[in-house]
């Protein structure tokens, strides 16, 4: 129940603008970027992370387009909000439905969050990405669901002829002291304006507010266990047939020529087979159209492809080590008089895809395009496409649809683009799906990466901390990047080391007093030369491993205990105040067995503070554990994750995604990497790419979320993950007394699989009798 | 075109494909049944885990050859029905502890445990951590810790 008239005291003194927009039934939205604090730089070149991050770049980018979100009050009184942005698992239509809901006394249930279609008016505002979505939106739609009660208040009291301050309105209904009744339903209407106006919004105060920071199951949840949620594969566009493409077997082999064209055409339920030629934004390879997609599997492994050389022919990991090393800069000479702690880390490439592999259904047709797919910068993909088509933007719908998934994978469209130009092709529509093993061969990934590291101290003072950062060039031309550098990022240059600086610059940091922090990225190849991408991001995983260890190697070095030792160098209490929770409520420094051990991280990033502790079991009989097609190794037991997001919209919600962060940090560290070989990596299903599977899981896990440190929630999905990285490979390190130099941990161990042929590039469907 | 007829949730259903098309796809392509889902045609990734006769499988690996008239094929749109419920205490158990991020993984993962817990019903003993750990399903996500408390949790539930 939410009482209107108990003074001023029930509104936030904050008072933001919006608007009353012209509509047959009651729309608002919210006016930002005009009114709010003047962007703080547009695209600054480089400056500390402590003055402004990623997050505010992207919010900053995000705010002057806010005007254009509506929240609509519907007939039926319910409530509608198209969201921007692309729901991949994180959690963001609950968390904006809770926003629109408690600020508007609707039962969450008659919010309706879908995803909106690509908005080229929008700009930089439906762009998907480093944890962002609720930073951006939280106050916006905040505000334009407090002008909708507003004017759905004032409504319901010019109705009952009553004032403002006698209602009081409980889930979606008004209710004047003598009972008489009028429903947002009643109202939607009649609230409506005829003249887009400029209003007031008043605020809820946080006391105020009944759903946002208290836990909430997810909207989608009963459609997720009843097989009701519809993925892109899921959907039905009448004529859109499965369609696959072979891939070839080295990483961006180009397809020339088919043999067996006629033959492969004539197979069973396959309607059409067509050479796909490479272009920027296309592998390429040769797409098969069926029936089914048990088809497309059989055609395309019965096509015989002549294949052209791809972008890494030759290449093994050890050549690409060496081209990492050639491109290093090298660490300033040390300073006199004081110890030095160096060391040199290698993370190789890691698989990027989400459960769902890249699909997408595309109808190319009569001068116009229509595609669906999971996308997070569906503005820039609708653009590209359109003119890799030929045809004019407005011709080019694209749709959003839940993806299984995404991890960073959905920043790049690459299955629309192959979607969009196989259609156009074949001149049918197509419904294009990857292959798990084409996901891992032929996918994007985690770029491998160096990292040189010196502490340089003299005492019980650190002078300066050195990192020279070297990576395969990470591929930030699909909307990221062009936010970034605020231009076409993918003419030629242009996705150069000035992107990927600014990404490193604006993420990646050192939270201690450790006198000249010096870190420096370098990339070596062109960014298309492998397919890379944000895997739950780039480089703030590998930098937050590379800073924990190198502290636990300075402790002891200094003789101190790990967590004292942070806590003296820490230059932040909301790291601190994390620290020491996980390691109160993790037992820190409980005595444990031999060849087992705790471990304790931090991270700051994405205007939060998070703190991990892991215990890890590294002895034989655990090592040692025997699962068919499965690597077991090194056990994380126990996980206590401690987080502070600034303002917890979902705290249930935000469990969830630092639980899904730590089984990936678990994973990053200890086992899920790709071994390149001769031009192709060799992994090629969840049998030998190992991410964690449930014999790798800790027996228990814990996630504190804290309380309220600001009045805007910070970033969430991607958080979990290098603080736990790190933490496991803390841990690792003291059950082991070795610093491990090279991840995922298990990588330069024997080969735990036996790979697939590359030709035919996907391996047969087993053929079993249940 | 051979003609194959089996028990698709509860309902006799006949379809016309080719003998070695899997099952996986004759659900999804030719009949419109989506809950199974595709994570790599291997059986290795269990998103597609249904129920033949009771027992957890995986359609990507079962021509539809090798499909008896006889069989009876649950996916996870018949489970309730399995219950004579709206949804089977599993299902409720999922949604209790607010398991599903992505929500692909999920039917399989609802499925297998099913599964699950009947056999280890049948061998007159509860679910333990060895069970689970031997659980094979992929959740990209990370939602494993969740899954292992809704099994027990639909465990205890289911009668």
């Amino acid at each position: 129940m939410y009482g209107l008239g108990q003074g001023s005291r029930r509104f936030t003194r904050r008072r933001m603008v919006g608007y009353l927009i012209a509509a047959p039934t009651l729309v608002t939205a919210a006016r930002f970027g005009l009114l709010a604090d003047p962007a703080k730089g547009s695209i600054p070149t480089v400056q500390p992370i402590d003055a402004i991050d990623l997050t505010d770049i992207l919010t900053d980018a995000a705010l002057p387009t806010m005007a254009l979100l509506k929240v609509t009050v519907n007939p039926d009184g319910s409530a509608s909000f198209e969201l921007p942005r692309a729901e991949v698992g994180q959690g963001i239509t609950t968390a904006i439905g809770m926003t629109i809901a408690d600020e508007m006394e609707l039962p969450i249930e008659r919010v309706h969050v879908t995803l909106a279609d690509a908005r080229p008016e929008l700009v930089w505002n439906q762009l998907t990405g480093a944890s962002n979505s609720m930073h951006a939106l939280y106050q916006p739609v905040r505000t334009a669901a407090a002008i909708a009660r507003g004017q759905l208040a004032a409504t319901a009291a010019r109705e009952l002829g009553v004032s403002e301050s006698d209602l009081r309105l409980r889930d979606g209904v008004f209710t004047a002291p003598d009972g008489r009744q009028r429903s947002f339903a009643d109202l939607a209407e009649k609230a409506a304006v005829t003249r887009t106006t400029t209003v007031k919004a008043q605020l809820k105060p946080r006391a105020a507010q009944s759903l946002v920071g208290r836990p909430q199951r997810r909207t989608d949840a009963r459609a997720a266990v009843t097989g009701a949620k519809t993925f892109a594969m899921d959907l039905q566009v009448p004529d859109a047939l499965p369609t696959m493409i072979c891939r070839a077997p080295t990483i961006n082999g180009r397809a020339q020529s088919v043999k067996n064209l006629a033959a492969v055409k004539a197979m069973p339920g396959v309607t059409d087979v067509a050479i796909v030629p490479h272009n920027q934004f296309v592998q390429g390879g040769v797409a098969v159209r069926a029936r089914t997609f048990g088809q497309c599997i059989d055609a395309v492994r019965a096509l015989q492809v002549n294949w052209g050389p791809g972008s890494v022919d030759g290449k093994s990991t050890a050549d690409v080590l060496a081209d990492l090393k050639k491109a290093e800069i090298p660490l300033t000479p040390a300073l006199p008089l004081a110890k030095t702690i160096e060391e040199t880390f290698t993370f190789h490439f890691r698989p990027g895809d989400p459960l769902e592999t890249n699909c997408a259904v595309a109808d190319v047709r009569g001068g116009s395009a229509e595609i669906w797919s999971s996308l997070k910068s569906p503005i820039w993909a609708k653009e590209q496409i359109a003119l890799n088509l030929g045809l004019p933007v407005d011709k080019v719908a694209v749709h959003v649809v839940e993806g299984g998934g995404s991890f960073g994978r959905h920043l790049f469209c690459d299955a629309a683009f192959e979607a969009a130009q196989v259609s156009k092709l074949l001149g049918k529509p197509v419904k294009l799906m990857w292959h798990r093993t084409d996901s891992f061969r032929q996918g994007r990934t985690h770029p491998m990466a160096t990292s040189r590291v010196r502490i340089s101290y003299a005492g019980n003072n650190v002078l300066a901390f050195d990192q020279r950062h070297t990576s395969v060039a990470t591929d930030f031309t699909q909307g990221l990047g062009e936010l970034l550098s605020a231009m076409d990022s993918s003419l030629p240059g242009q996705n150069s080391l000035q992107i990927s600086q600014a990404f490193w610059n604006f993420t990646v940091n050192v939270p201690y007093n450790f006198g000249a922090v010096t870190q420096v990225l370098d990339e070596a190849y062109a960014f298309n030369t492998f397919n890379t991408s944000s895997v739950r991001n780039v480089y703030s995983p590998d930098a937050a491993t590379v800073t924990e260890l190198m502290v636990d190697k300075l402790a002891q070095q200094l003789g101190k205990d790990p967590v004292d030792v942070r806590r003296s160098f820490l230059r932040d209490d909301r790291l601190r105040a994390v620290l020491d929770k996980a390691a109160a409520v993790g037992n820190w420094g409980r005595s444990m067995p031999a060849g087992t051990a705790q471990g304790i991280a931090i991270h700051k990033e994405y205007k939060g503070a998070s703190a991990c502790l892991a215990e890890i079991d590294c002895r034989p009989q655990t090592v040692n554990r025997k699962v068919r097609d499965g690597y077991t190794g090194p056990r994380v037991t126990k996980v206590v994750f401690v987080v502070d997001v600034g303002l917890p919209i979902n705290p249930l919600g935000i469990q969830a995604q630092m639980m899904g962060g730590i089984m990936d940090g678990i994973a990053q560290a200890l086992s899920y990497g790709l071994h390149l070989e001769k031009g192709h990596f060799l992994e090629g299903s969840w049998d030998n790419a190992f991410y964690t599977r449930q014999w790798n899981v800790p027996f228990e896990v814990d996630v504190i979320v804290m309380p309220p440190t600001s009045d805007s929630p910070g970033g969430v999905g991607e958080f979990g993950v290098g603080t736990s990285m790190a933490a496991v490979a803390c841990a690792y390190a003291r059950a082991t007394g070795k610093t491990p130099t090279s991840f995922p941990i298990n990588h330069d161990g024997p080969l735990g699989f036996e790979p697939y042929p590359t030709v035919p590039p996907i391996p047969a469907p087993p053929n079993e009798t249940p | 075109m051979p003609t194959h007829t089996f028990i698709l949730n509860g309902k006799h259903v006949s379809v016309d494909v080719e003998d070695d098309v899997h099952l996986l796809w004759v659900l999804r392509d030719v009949l419109g049944v989506t809950g199974p889902k595709y994570g790599c045609g291997l059986g290795v990734c269990q998103a597609c885990t249904s129920h033949i006769n009771g027992r957890a499988f995986n359609p990507c690996t079962v021509p539809i050859s090798n499909i008896k008239p006889t069989d009876e094929i649950t996916t996870i749109e018949g489970l309730p029905a399995t219950v004579g419920a709206d949804l089977h205490p599993m299902q409720e158990a999922w949604l209790d502890v607010d398991v599903a991020q992505c929500g692909y993984c999920q039917p399989g993962q609802i499925m297998a445990a099913v599964s699950l817990v009947h056999e280890t019903r049948a061998a007159g003993r509860p679910v333990t951590d060895d069970d689970l750990d031997a659980m094979r399903n992929v959740c990209r996500c990370g939602t494993y810790p969740r899954i292992r408390q809704a099994i027990r949790q639909g465990a205890a539930k289911m009668s």
